[in-house]
């Protein structure tokens, strides 16, 4: 172990762990926005919303105990490139800041300013300019999501720069920002954090319901658990949409990772899809990279060659079976979930909010909750290091990107540090979670109190 | 005036932010246990900054990532050199982040008062590391750490004290005035030790002579504004008092940015650590289109919750 191998697995487990919370921030967020504007549109014209109030305060409660781990570990992401990677953050600093800069001024900022007014704003804006301040937040939250992908798209397939004196310097930033890797893997990935978050809802849905049974509230968790699916389903199909489109590009642009994808050797026409090993179907890799069955998939040995010959000599071969098995993981997790939520669909097809939803459904739905967490996190471990050992494809190596100046010992205490404290923190978002799930929502107060005190009392804070 | 010397004045100005609202909310955060005397109070307190924390933490994230931008050399040798402070201001950011948002879903008297320590700790640690990092920077000696540390954190707790006792009614208030003239008996008499040694130090890293007249300046208006701050609080004039060290804050930084130019760090130059003219130019205009709206919108949230905080009978 060097210090190089600390400050990969300290950006290992710090992005992992923060990519647990982002995906509930970026889809629970709209989830709730979407709540709150149907309860919004039914109130305004006299209709009984009520039910639709109390899932918004619920789910927004739970996307706020959820918000605040995705804030606080987002801050170590931005400085970890400095702390660790300085050497990559002077090469790339020019291109890749930019689009940093613009998620803080044009995302962060509406992000955290807009959901403060909107936690403490319930009593105190109008419920119009009160429901626009949360779709600003979520908006923000999304745009962020855009900007860092147009970076990371950036280290994938590097355009609209040149290297001048040993940096990188932008060009163009319209080609930065359009970065064909860009524009498939933002959809990818934002459409995969609705899963997640539809995922979430279903989960918790489904535990009310097998909890209340089919009195009591029962009918509101329909409501919530129609809506994820829908969610979930309408995703599901741009993830495996874009999926398709990343995967083509992949063939163009990073074809090593396509071939560890699919452990291929040797430049291959008509190349197999090899389901596990030894279970291969005949040309349907070359189908689905280039959507043609004979088109030639390269091989990794083939471009290891190539690349040693173009690079120098070196091992351009990224861990073949973490990349492998991440693909299938990524893939089968992924496309259960959808599966999950177009069978839920089909069992509560009919409109009557009183019909029981089958129990061994239910109890199926808490799965919607791992399963698209893991298949998620798979997908970024493909993406990442499936690029090894690249910090920008073609460009920089990994070993080249480290501090120079930082010790071993310091990369070790903070790994240690912020693993120590990651987990303490997941357990108790954990307990958090789990605690109000439990507890459901809060009754609703039968006549409003209109105080000073009532006035400035925060509704779900404090 | 070139585009790198511009840059340089926005990351200053975008620190400038940090420091002005992240400062009280750090003040606040120190003082927590000495200005409640109950879980009501304590509401109170953290209610006046609950709607605004997280938006001004956006300034750091924003000032960081612009040094990304338009510096990368300055951001990476001042992360990779500062690493372990800055690793405990990230810690300090997150312990601090999740107690203040936690605080309202948790219910045993237990985990309030973890989430209280998370507040205070996540609030002492950053405000003094920040003041030590830009101390070292300035003098490399770690005595410089220590009492540019002890000022930022000092200035910091009043800054805080004086925007409670600004935003709150009842004895939280009064006590908010009590800690606020506590604190600046310490902190007027630091900033005249530790102020006027920066224009005045022959043993700054890089002198630059040049900015000798502003960097007196800048550190004289830091200095009166932190006095005319203590006695404003004196004379319950809160919103001035408030203006006051808010100013002192923005001179503060001033002093130290203008001693910081042009080498921020060691060996590194303000324009071999700056980005090319393309990238700057871009940056330019995301900053003149997207400044002056988070602006509008940040000043709009504190004019929605401008009202005092009453304590809350429970």
């Amino acid at each position: 172990m060097d210090a190089l191998d600390l400050a990969r697995w300290q950006f290992g487990v710090t992005t992992v762990y923060h990519f647990l919370f982002v995906p509930l921030t970026i889809g629970l967020g709209v989830f709730v926005a979407g709540l709150q504007t149907a309860w919004y549109r039914r109130t305004r014209k006299g209709g009984d919303g009520e039910h639709l109030l109390r899932l918004t305060k619920f789910f927004g409660k739970l996307f706020l105990i959820n918000f605040a781990m995705g804030v606080v570990t987002g801050i170590v992401q931005e400085f970890q490139f400095g702390m660790n990677w300085s050497q990559y953050s002077i090469f790339v600093g020019d291109v890749f800041g930019a689009p940093l800069a613009m998620e803080a001024l044009l995302a962060f900022f509406l992000e955290s300013t807009f959901l403060g007014l909107w936690i403490f704003g319930w009593e105190r804006l109008p419920r119009r300019v009160h429901l626009a301040c949360l779709w600003a937040a979520v908006i923000g939250s999304n745009l962020s999501a855009y900007f860092i992908l147009a970076a990371n798209a950036w280290m994938k397939h590097p355009v609209g720069y040149e290297v001048v004196g040993g940096r990188a310097r932008m060009t163009d930033l319209w080609a930065v920002l359009t970065n064909s890797t860009a524009l498939a893997q933002v959809p990818h990935v934002v459409a995969g954090a609705f899963v997640v978050a539809g995922g979430f809802v279903i989960a918790v849905s489904g535990y009310r319901i097998l909890r209340e049974g089919s009195g009591g509230t029962a009918g509101m968790w329909r409501t919530s658990l129609r809506g994820a699916l829908v969610m979930t389903a309408i995703a599901g199909i741009v993830v495996a949409g874009t999926g398709d489109q990343s995967a083509r590009m992949l063939r163009e642009q990073q074809p090593m990772k396509l071939a560890a994808a699919e452990g291929l050797r040797h430049d291959t026409a008509g190349a197999p899809f090899s389901v596990v090993p030894g279970l291969e179907v005949p040309d349907l890799l070359s189908l689905l990279a280039a959507h043609d069955p004979q088109a030639v998939v390269q091989g990794m040995d083939d471009v290891q060659r190539r690349y040693a010959a173009a690079f120098g000599p070196a091992d351009y071969t990224p861990n073949l079976p973490v990349v492998f098995w991440s693909f299938r993981v990524m893939i089968v997790f992924g496309m259960t979930t959808v599966g999950l939520s177009v069978l839920g669909l089909w069992l509560t097809r009919r409109r009557r909010r009183t019909t029981a939803l089958p129990r061994w459904f239910a109890r199926l739905c808490v799965l919607a909750l791992p399963l698209p967490t893991v298949a998620i996190v798979a997908g970024w471990l493909l993406s990442e290091i499936g690029r090894q050992p690249w910090t920008v494809q073609g460009e920089l190596m990994t070993a080249a990107s480290v501090s120079p100046g930082v010790a071993l010992t310091e990369v070790a205490a903070t790994l240690a540090g912020f693993t120590l404290l990651y987990g303490v923190l997941a357990v108790a978002e954990g307990v958090l979670l789990m605690r109000h799930v439990k507890a459901g929502p809060e009754p609703m107060p039968v006549e409003p109190v209109p105080s000073d005190e009532a006035r400035l009392t925060p509704t779900l804070m404090y | 005036m070139t585009l790198t010397t511009f840059w340089f004045i926005v990351i200053a100005f975008l620190w400038t932010g940090y420091f002005v609202l992240e400062g009280f909310d750090f003040g606040v955060g120190a003082l927590l246990p000495l200005l409640s005397r109950s879980e009501a109070d304590r509401r109170q307190v953290l209610t006046t900054i609950g709607p605004v924390w997280d938006g001004n933490e956006v300034w750091l994230i924003t000032a960081v990532g612009a040094m990304f931008a338009a510096f990368p050399a300055w951001y990476a040798h001042m992360l990779s050199g500062f690493y372990l402070p800055l690793f405990l201001v990230i810690i300090g950011l997150i312990v601090r982040g999740v107690g203040l948002e936690w605080r309202g879903k948790v219910t045993s008297r237990r985990e309030l008062a973890l989430c209280d320590a998370g507040i205070v700790a996540g609030s002492v640690l950053p405000a003094f590391l920040w003041g030590a990092i830009f101390g070292h920077m300035l003098y490399g000696t770690a005595a410089a750490a220590a009492v540019g540390g002890a000022l930022s954190l000092a200035m910091a707790t009043l800054h805080g004290a004086v925007f409670v006792a600004l935003r709150t009614t009842g004895p939280v208030r009064a006590r908010a005035r009590r800690a606020a003239l506590l604190v600046s008996a310490g902190a007027v008499p630091l900033a005249a030790v530790a102020l006027p040694s920066v224009p005045g130090s022959s043993a700054l890293t890089v002198p630059d002579w040049s900015a000798s007249p502003f960097l007196w300046a800048s550190a004289l208006a830091a200095m009166a504004a932190l006095a005319s701050g203590a006695a404003l609080i004196w004379r319950r004039r809160e919103g001035w008092a408030f203006a006051a060290t808010a100013g002192a804050i923005v001179f503060t930084t001033a002093t130290l940015f203008g001693a910081l130019w042009p080498a921020p760090m060691p060996g590194i130059t303000v324009t071999e650590a700056a980005s090319a003219p393309y990238t700057l130019t871009v940056l330019t205009w995301l900053g003149v289109i997207a400044l002056p709206g988070v602006i509008a919108y940040q000043a709009w949230t504190y004019w929605i919750f401008r009202r005092r905080v009453s304590a809350r009978s429970e």
